[in-house]
Parts: structure tokens; sequence; C-alpha cells
């Protein structure tokens, strides 16, 4: 009898043992994922990186037949993009995080908003590229021709407005929770002063979160440049470099997400492969600093 | 005096109306976009839509079986890779919080839920389907299989830390060895919480066309080959919608609304079960 015990605990323990490295393995398995991922695309650019070396980022022309590659029309496109989006759709998100924030955080109509919020980032990019492409697109063409430039129906112009859309609710659903966590003292202690709703909102809530809704802009920010069907689709996809502003922001461009997902496919040999890698390697290196940066913000603004 | 209070009492009560028609009025595009899924995609929804295989253009009808059980069979292999290993690590960082290893796996986590897509599609790429020559269901599901791991070792890790650690001290003193106060009562108390993660992650890769764009690809027929191409729902609403043909369009519109349906049926369900965990993902 005793020593049946004594068995049986031993075989616990050794599947204790075995539990407890097999926890620290998945999560080792998880850093050698993301290290191998980072490999991969540095080691995949190589052959693009030796041949146009740091010039890549700013040569203007993207010709793969004659094998020339430049980034810059894809930087640009990207930056046009997603801050023309993020310059849209802040209004909104922050309009969003007050009143569900400060205004209205309970009650039926609140749930009701939050939840359409939570929707509009559910719904896959996918379909919003599609519905862009048959009802936006149309009714843009139309604006365009109005205010007299070519129209093209896509572009940067129809691409941002969607992604707009897109990104709200990531700053807005983080806005939120943070505008809700402002001590009720500070609150209090300006309307004892005889504050207007609007001026402690204004001179409490609104500095108190600062960082914190700044923080929320960034992971919009970060959805915004890699955010890759809606645009591509919407976009027109083209690679050459518009000769005005308002070419560049009505007519066709593309993303540096866009260009991989339209021509990566295509790609038949090694250097175009690697190009479209080394873009893919910029567009990485880019998000996961914009958020890894949001992340720390948020961390330290909840941790105090 | 007085006037001056009116004053800045207009001035908020104005500042109010303009953030209230903000806030609602971004509704109107989610509208607008759901309405006209709905309305284009349920006319195309019939027993044939949902069996059929697609014809060449030009000729009438034609489903789209090959894409749902093409998306089902990759989400599935997806789920059955990252839940275990999702569950495994998220339960690591909830136990063991302050460890270097978990400062650089929560920060893998953090980077991996940024990654674009399209990179996760390029990464698999070069992984699973440059070495074996050709597209493949599998890679397909790899490329899933990342988009769900930071989702699932969030929620789980989240979930586990609301539990209070009295319910782990008392089975841990009742003699029950660690592996099974983990299994049997830790992940039991979270199992609500741990599901809406699943769920909810299931919902984000259902829809995810980026990643498999150069992993599966598609395939115009029925194809249960996980080593050979396959067809997922977003990638035939991509393919059709980029397609001259008008019939093939009708096509795309009646698998969007399907998709939609997939993901507002999971979301729902996510809803119901977060509303009891109170967990924020």
């Amino acid at each position: 009898m005793e020593n049946k015990r004594l068995e049986l605990s031993n075989d616990q323990l050794k599947w204790e043992t075995i539990f407890k490295r097999l926890l620290i393995a998945m999560s080792i398995i998880l850093v050698l994922i993301m290290i191998g991922v980072l490999v991969t695309l540095i080691v995949q650019s190589m052959p693009s990186i030796k041949s146009m070396g740091i010039g890549f980022l700013w040569g203007k022309v993207w010709d793969p037949v004659s094998n020339i590659y430049g980034a810059y029309p894809f930087l640009i496109g990207t930056l046009l993009t997603s801050f023309t989006a993020l310059i849209i759709s802040v209004p909104f998100s922050y309009a969003i995080a007050i009143y569900l924030g400060e205004y209205n955080p309970k009650g039926w109509l609140s749930d009701l908003l939050k939840n359409a919020i939570e929707l509009i980032a559910a719904v896959p990019s996918i379909i919003y590229g599609f519905w862009g492409m048959f009802v936006l697109v149309p009714i843009i063409r139309s604006f365009e021709l109005k205010i007299g430039v070519s129209p093209f129906g896509v572009g940067v112009f129809t691409s941002s407005l969607v992604l707009a859309v897109m990104i709200i609710p990531y700053a807005a659903s983080l806005g939120i929770s943070l505008i809700r966590m402002v001590p009720s003292p500070l609150k209090e202690g300006a309307y004892a002063l005889g504050a207007t709703r609007f001026e402690v909102i204004r001179a409490v809530i609104l500095p108190f979160t600062r960082t914190g809704l700044f923080a929320g802009v960034l992971l919009s920010l970060g959805r915004a440049l890699g955010e890759t069907m809606a645009v591509t689709m919407l976009i027109g996809n083209s690679s050459l470099i518009a000769n005005s502003f308002k070419e560049a922001f009505f007519g066709p461009g593309n993303t540096m997400a866009s260009v991989i997902a339209s021509e990566f496919n295509e790609a038949d040999h090694t250097l175009y492969v690697s190009a479209l890698i080394e873009l893919g390697l910029v567009l990485f290196a880019v998000t996961v600093i914009v958020n890894l940066i949001g992340k720390r913000i948020i961390t330290k603004f909840t941790n105090n | 005096m007085d006037a001056r209070i009116g004053f800045r009492n207009t001035k908020s009560i104005l500042f109010k109306s303009v953030i209230i028609f903000f806030a609602f009025v971004i509704t109107i595009p989610l509208i607008i976009v759901l309405l006209y899924i709905i309305k284009q995609g349920i006319t195309q929804v019939n027993w044939h839509f949902l069996t059929g295989v697609p014809k060449p253009p030009g000729e009438k009808g034609g489903g789209i079986a090959n894409a749902l059980l093409g998306s089902f069979i990759m989400v599935m292999m997806a789920s059955i890779v990252a839940i275990p290993v999702g569950m495994l690590a998220g339960i690591y960082l909830s136990e063991n919080p302050r460890t270097k290893l978990a400062y650089y796996a929560g920060l893998c986590v953090d980077i991996l839920q940024g990654v674009p897509s399209i990179v996760v599609g390029i990464v698999i790429y070069v992984w699973a389907v440059k070495p074996f020559g050709g597209f493949s269901a599998i890679a397909g599901s790899i490329a899933l299989a990342l988009m769900m791991l930071p989702i699932i070792i969030r929620s789980t890790e989240q979930t586990l830390k609301l539990l209070p650690d009295s319910l782990k001290e008392a089975a841990l003193s009742l003699g029950v060895p660690y592996h099974r106060v983990i299994l049997k009562v830790i992940v039991p108390c979270g199992f609500a919480g741990i599901l809406s993660g699943i769920t909810l992650s299931i919902a984000r890769i259902i829809g995810e066309t980026a990643p498999l764009l150069f992993t599966a690809l598609g395939n115009r027929f029925l194809s249960t080959n996980i080593t050979g191409q396959m067809e997922s729902l977003p990638h035939v609403i991509y393919n059709y919608a980029t397609s001259p043909y008008d019939d093939w369009h009708d096509l795309a519109w009646g698998a969007s609304f399907i998709l939609l349906l997939f993901v507002l049926t999971l979301n729902i369900i996510t809803k119901l079960l977060t509303r009891k965990w109170k967990i924020q993902l």
C-alpha cells in the first residue's frame, strides 16, 4: 500500500515536471518564431539589400522589367494613405472615447454604440474593399469630376476614406477605458470650482489622458500602415510617382502592403522577390516600432 | 457675469452636441456597408450556391462549396495547432509573470499582434511554400495559426490573472500536483474567458485574405488535399470581386454575405462569453 502510493506520487511528480517544461517550451517557441520571422525577412531581402543598398529606400523608380527597384513611391503612398486616414479618424475616435467614457458610460445606448464600434473592427478588410470598389469608387469618381481632377475613382483618397473607418475602433476603444480611469476627485474638484462639463473635459480629462489617447492613435496608425486587402482593391496599384500633390492624392498609387499583395505572386526573378520582401521588412520594422511605442505608453499609463 | 455663465454653458452644450454628432455619425458607414452586403448577398444564397463549385466564366450559376470547405479545413488545422500552443504559453505568462522568459514572450506576443498580415504571408511563403515547391493548405493553416496565437495567448493570460490566488492555493494545499491544479481547477474556472479568446481569434482569421494569398492561394475545384492549393472564403471574394464578370461579382456578394454571417455569429458568441467574464480583449 505504502509503496503504491509512493509510486503514484512519483508518477505525478514526473508529470508535473513534464507540464512545467511544456509551458516553458511553448513560450520559448513563441520567442523563436518571432526571431525566425525577423531573420527570414532579413535573409530573404539580402539580395536586394546587396544590389541596391540603402538607396532602395529613396529610389524613385520601380521597374521590374528592367530590374530597377526603389521603394520611394510606396513609402510616400503608405505615409499619405495612413496619415490621411489618421487625420480623418482622430476626431471620430476622440468623440467616441469622450462620449462613451464621460457623457454616457452606461445604458443601452452606450452598449449599442460600443458594440457597433467593435463591429467596425470585426468586419473583414476584404469586405470593405469589395464594397468600396462597387459603391464608393463611383461616388468618388463623380466627386472628382466635379472638382476637376482626373476621375479615376480609385486612388489614395478613396483608400484613405475606407481606411479611416477601419482604424477608428482601435483608438476609440482604448480611449474609452482610459477616460473612464480618470479619478473622479479630480473631476469633482473642477466641478466644485464652477467648471462646466466642457471645461472639465478640456482642463481635466484631456490633459490627464493625453499620452494614453496618443498611444491609441499610434495603435490605429499601426493598423493603417499594414492594412492590405481593402487598400489593394481601392488604391489603383500604380507604382509611378505623380507630378503634383493633387494627382498623388486623388490619383492611383500603391502602398508597401498593396504592392506586395498585388505583385508577389507574379514576381519571377530572385531580385524582384527579394525587393518585395525588403518592402515587407521595412513595413514590419515600422509597424513593430509604432505598436511597441504605443503599448509601452499604455503600460506606463495604466500602471500609474 | 450672468452673460458669461450663459456663454460658458452654451459652449458646453455645443461641445456635447458636436461630440454626440461625431460619435454616432461613424455608425452610418457601418450600417451602409452591412445593409449593402446583406441586400446584394442574400439573393445569391440558395442550396446550389452552398453546395456547388464554380463554373467557368459565362456560364450561369456556380457555388462556393470549395471555398466553404477550404476555409473550414484550414481554420480547423490552424486551431488544432494554435489553441494548445496559445493556451500553454498563456498559462506560462500568467503563472510566471516576472521571469525573463515571460518578458520576452510577452514582447513577442505584442509584436506578433501588430505584424501586418501580409508580412505573415511572406514569411510563411518562405517557410512552407518555397521549400516544398508549391502552395498548400498546410502553409495557409500555419499562417492563420500564427495570426491566432497572440489573441489566444492574451485572452488566456488575462482570464487566468483574474482568478483569485486562493483557488490555486486551496487546491495545492490539498496535495494536488501542479499540473492537475492548472488543468483541472484553474483552466476550467477560466474556461469561458479562454473560449471567448478562441472564438474571437477564429472570427479574426476567417476573414483574413492577405496571409492566404501566398500560401494556400485558391483552387477552382472541391479539394480536401491539404498538400495542394485550397480555396477559402475571403480569397474567393477577392478573386471574384477583381474579375471582370458580373456573374462572378454576384458570387462574391453571396460569399461576402456568408463570411459576414460567420464573423457576426462568432462575435456574438464572444460577446456572450465575455459579458460573463468582463475581460478586455
